[in-house]
């Protein structure tokens, strides 16, 4: 700000009965919004680079001037307060154009029909064009910042680089003017708490010199703004014992949380883990502040830290404050709007459907894809509803899932109506100290309604200061152990056992009418896609035909089978470890999912009941193309390998399993031959990588196509894998892919079988 | 607000110190408010509700444009509720650069009255209500109960009382 701000200065000096009219404008600016600051009209912005060169051009020759006074007569000095009247009046055009459209609405032959659109559109095009005169870059909230953390290398004897990336990126003045102070701040914090002194990082094998970095960005109509830093992260123990000290929570409830969640502890009121107080930082304004004034502008903060590399904190704040989008929602007879800001996806509930709330001790929950999301009852909360009325007469809900910082929960609501361009008003001093809103707006139709505010409501709904991020937790164990973790279809079948298949397996799940079901030969099938397609039950029993039934399809080429099943419960996504194989024909083991002990299916005992000649039919088809393949299944899983080998014996291979890489070698050394080898990558002891660098390292099975099958298989993986010797990486339960990289590489292979084949 | 009733005061004793007053019903009782203090007189509105709010709070109005807060005045008077049928009016007053919609039974008259026949609050009457009473006012028939608005929309000082 400090180039910014002289330059204003030198220009006011000159061009007096301008400046005098911007001057006065500045208090009304600073009783608006709380930061204070040099009085920077819009309209400067702009305009600021030209100056530069104007200071020189002007003891500098005429024509240079002449060209400097032609760009200066592109802009023009507005006064602050003209520019927030034209906002308050597109706002209102807004709204009078919204109310405009609903009463036309629904009437096709119209003769407003053709003019309202028109209206329509210039409305819009003015409601941007007033908005991007609001709009400054960044950077001019940023440009204080590099002498700020110059000053503080000084004094801490750090050496600190600062790099800004985006400051180019646009964003409301007083969106901007809020935004100012918690990031002078979050920088102060992370130049000062979160990188190391010089010998620190030296210490512990980092550059000397720390970077913070600054990036904005914009994504879906927001601003992202992180700042981050390569110090040491947050001291977990650090802020453990602060907690402690400053009992803020007990060391039982301590332990049970996760390191994200002591984390977020950071941003409660008068929470410090300075050491010492500098001049810069641990002085009581804490990021309980930052936190507050991000809020108050409708945005949310996270802070992620990784111990010894660095922490970040994210910053997302709406494009502008004035008019947002937001999704019109019933709760208990009274609409609501919540700013899409806080919206990341909608579920339909009801009883009888796939999603469906449940209680814990009255709390409820929903199981959202491989997570239990907490829910918020807003009729509840707005004590619109008395107890122990819900769901009597309304069967079908909407959870409004939303995220507060790293906090996801679910808002449930009664009815979900449309979005809308919303002019944010703020609401009445009376009503200022509710927090579940965040200001009141005038629909299309001329009803009032409260915007509410989903970060208020999860503090009302409780412990939200302290998210909990279970399934960012889950990603990060998994990615860390390599626990494997598959989407499993639990069903109960005809009693009330659970069981269990790999939902890669199932083709599709489909509900059949029992009076479609028509017998041939005593066996039930049903026409399905103009086939006959046989259908089984689990434990042999007659397939009677009434009611509905539930089918979970497996498809192999041109063939279905369809197995009825009692219910499908849910779909879960679990590290699988079969922990008793059955003895029990049709049944692979049983394991624990989601807490219940669970059946797995061997889904091939099935197909073979539905066709006897399943795998003989492949295999005649298969025959064409040479005797059966040969193929070393590699696993460490007993579970995948018992899956896994009915598959491929049906798509015509013999199938030799092996259940480590050094057991594979073992055979290799017995002078066994496969036609492929299919391998694992997360395995104890010799990994798939190292194994596939031991296959191609001898002569003997060089030349055997190798496909990885791994839970993994991100890119990098991937490139990992074709740089040790698979031919192909597979994501695990892609059966389909499975299959087909098997017939590329055999085909490949009988195309090249002259050639060399160099992986 | 408070310049406004002593703007009142003060047009009174230009002309004789009378003040000119709105007069209202609540429950049968009369009230008076000052005639500059109010904005608009409403018919019944669709009142968007405002759940958790203060219980004086009967929701928002939308007034052209503005969003007005609506109060309840039998709640804030600690009067019973009226009856599901009888419909009410409001007078729309401006307190602190914000309209609020005050809800009553009927509106009546402009009245003037001399400043010095206006009786101070008996000092019987419900702490609640001394705390918005301005004073009282013979009429022939009735008593009419001043209201300050001030007063009567500081609705912290409501709750601390």
């Amino acid at each position: 700000m400090a180039a910014a701000g002289a330059g204003g200065t030198a220009q006011a000096s000159d061009g007096s009965g301008v400046a005098t009219e911007g001057l006065p404008a500045s208090p009304q600016v600073a009783s608006e919004a709380p930061a204070p600051q040099a009085p920077a009209p819009v309209a400067e912005a702009p305009a600021a680079p030209p100056k530069k060169p104007a200071e020189p051009s002007a003891e500098a020759e005429e024509p240079k001037q002449h060209k400097e006074s032609s760009i200066a007569a592109q802009s023009v000095r507005v006064n602050v307060q003209l520019l927030e009247n034209l906002m308050t009046l597109v706002g209102e055009l807004v709204l009078t154009r919204n109310q405009l459209l609903q009463m036309v609405r629904g009437r096709d032959d119209s003769e407003f029909k053709v003019p309202l659109q028109r209206l329509n559109h210039i409305t819009t095009d003015v409601q941007e064009g007033v908005m991007k005169t609001r709009m400054q870059p960044i950077q001019n909230a940023w440009a204080k910042l590099p002498r700020i953390v110059r000053d503080l290398a000084l004094e801490m004897d750090k050496k600190i680089e600062l790099k800004m990336l985006g400051g180019e990126t646009e964003l409301d003045r007083q969106v901007l003017d809020l935004i100012k102070d918690p990031l002078t701040h979050m920088v102060r914090n992370s130049a000062d708490h979160g990188l190391e002194t010089t010998e620190g990082r030296l210490e512990a094998g980092k550059p000397e010199t720390g970077v913070v970095t600054l990036n904005a960005y914009h994504e879906g109509g927001h601003i992202i703004i992180e700042i981050s830093d390569d110090g040491r992260g947050v001291n977990i123990e650090k802020v453990k014992a602060n907690i402690l000290s400053k009992e803020l929570a007990t060391e039982a409830e301590l332990a049970e949380m996760s390191d994200q969640q002591i984390t977020q502890f950071i941003f409660k009121p008068g929470f410090s883990t300075a050491e010492k107080i500098t001049s810069v930082s641990g002085r009581g304004v804490g990021m309980d502040v930052v936190r507050t004034n991000i809020e108050k502008i409708g945005g949310n903060v996270e802070l992620t830290s990784t111990p010894g590399k660095g922490s970040r904190f994210k910053i997302n704040i709406p494009l502008t404050l004035a008019i947002v989008s937001a999704l019109i929602v019933e709760s208990g007879g009274e609409r609501f709007a919540i700013p899409q800001i806080g919206v990341l996806e909608l579920v339909r509930v009801s009883d009888n459907s796939e999603n469906r709330i449940e209680t814990i001790n009255d709390v409820p929950v929903l199981r959202l894809r491989d997570r239990l999301l907490p829910l918020v009852d807003l009729p509840k909360l707005q004590k619109l509803r008395v107890e122990g009325d819900i769901g009597s007469e309304i069967s079908e809900r909407y959870v409004v899932v939303s995220q507060v910082g790293t906090f996801i929960f679910g808002l449930i609501v009664d009815r979900v109506f449309d979005t809308e361009e919303i002019v944010v008003k703020p609401v009445a001093p009376i009503l200022r100290q509710i927090p579940i809103y965040s200001g009141n707006t005038i629909l299309g139709d001329g009803s009032v309604i409260m915007i509410l505010d989903v970060n208020g409501i999860a503090s009302t709904a409780g412990a939200v200061d302290v998210p909990r991020n279970d399934a960012g937790d889950d990603d990060q164990e998994a990615a860390s152990s390599g626990a494997e973790r598959v989407a499993l279809l639990v069903f109960r079948a005809t009693g009330s056992e659970l069981r269990a298949v790999p939902l890669a397996l199932v083709s599709r799940l489909e509900i059949i009418e029992g009076s479609r079901i028509e017998f041939a030969h005593g066996a039930a099938m049903v026409q399905y896609r103009d086939r006959l397609m046989p259908l089984i039950s689990t434990d042999g029993s007659q397939i009677t035909d009434d009611g509905q039934k539930n089918l979970l399809v497996f498809q192999e080429g041109d063939r279905a089978a369809g197995l009825v099943v009692e219910e499908i419960v849910d779909i879960v996504e679990e590290s699988l470890k079969v922990e008793l194989t059955a003895e029990q024909p049709g049944l692979v083991g049983t394991a624990v999912i989601d807490g219940k002990a669970t059946d797995v299916l061997d889904v091939g005992h099935y197909l073979t009941q539905a066709f006897p000649d399943w795998f003989k039919a492949t295999e005649d088809e298969r025959a064409g193309e040479g005797a059966r393949k040969r193929m070393l299944l590699v696993d460490d899983s007993p579970f995948f390998r018992n899956l896994m080998a009915p598959l491929f014996s049906v798509a015509g291979y013999e199938v030799i399993t092996a259940d480590s890489a050094d057991d594979a070698l073992r055979m290799r050394d017995d002078g066994a031959a496969f036609d492929v080898i299919i391998s694992d990558i997360e395995m104890p002891g010799t990994d798939g990588f190292q194994f596939a660098e031991h296959v191609r390292s001898d002569p003997r099975w060089k030349d055997v196509p190798m496909v990885a099958l791994s839970s993994r298989a991100s890119e990098k993986d991937r490139e990992r894998g074709r740089a040790v010797g698979f031919d192909d990486y597979v994501a695990k339960f892609d059966r389909n892919k499975v299959l087909d990289s098997l017939n590329r590489d055999f085909r490949r292979e009988d195309a090249d079988v002259p050639t060399e084949k160099v992986a | 607000m408070t310049d406004i009733t002593a703007r009142g005061h003060t047009d009174g004793q230009a002309e004789r110190a009378t003040t000119q007053l709105v007069t209202l019903t609540i429950a049968d009782q009369l009230f008076g408010i000052p005639v500059l203090s109010v904005q608009d007189v409403l018919a019944p509105q669709p009142v968007a509700r405002v759940p958790m709010a203060h219980p004086v709070v009967a929701g928002l109005i939308n007034l052209r444009g503005r969003i007005v807060t609506a109060i309840n005045m039998r709640q804030r008077m600690a009067l019973p509720p009226r009856d599901e049928d009888a419909e009410g009016m409001s007078v729309v007053v401006e307190y602190q650069n914000e309209l609020y919609s005050l809800n009553i039974d009927t509106i009546g008259d402009v009245v003037n009255v001399p400043n010095d026949k206006i009786e101070a609050n008996l000092a019987t009457l419900d702490p609640l209500w001394r705390g918005f009473a301005d004073g009282i006012y013979r009429l022939d028939e009735q008593l009419l109960v001043i209201l300050d608005i001030t007063r009567l929309l500081d609705l912290d000082g409501a709750e601390a009382a």
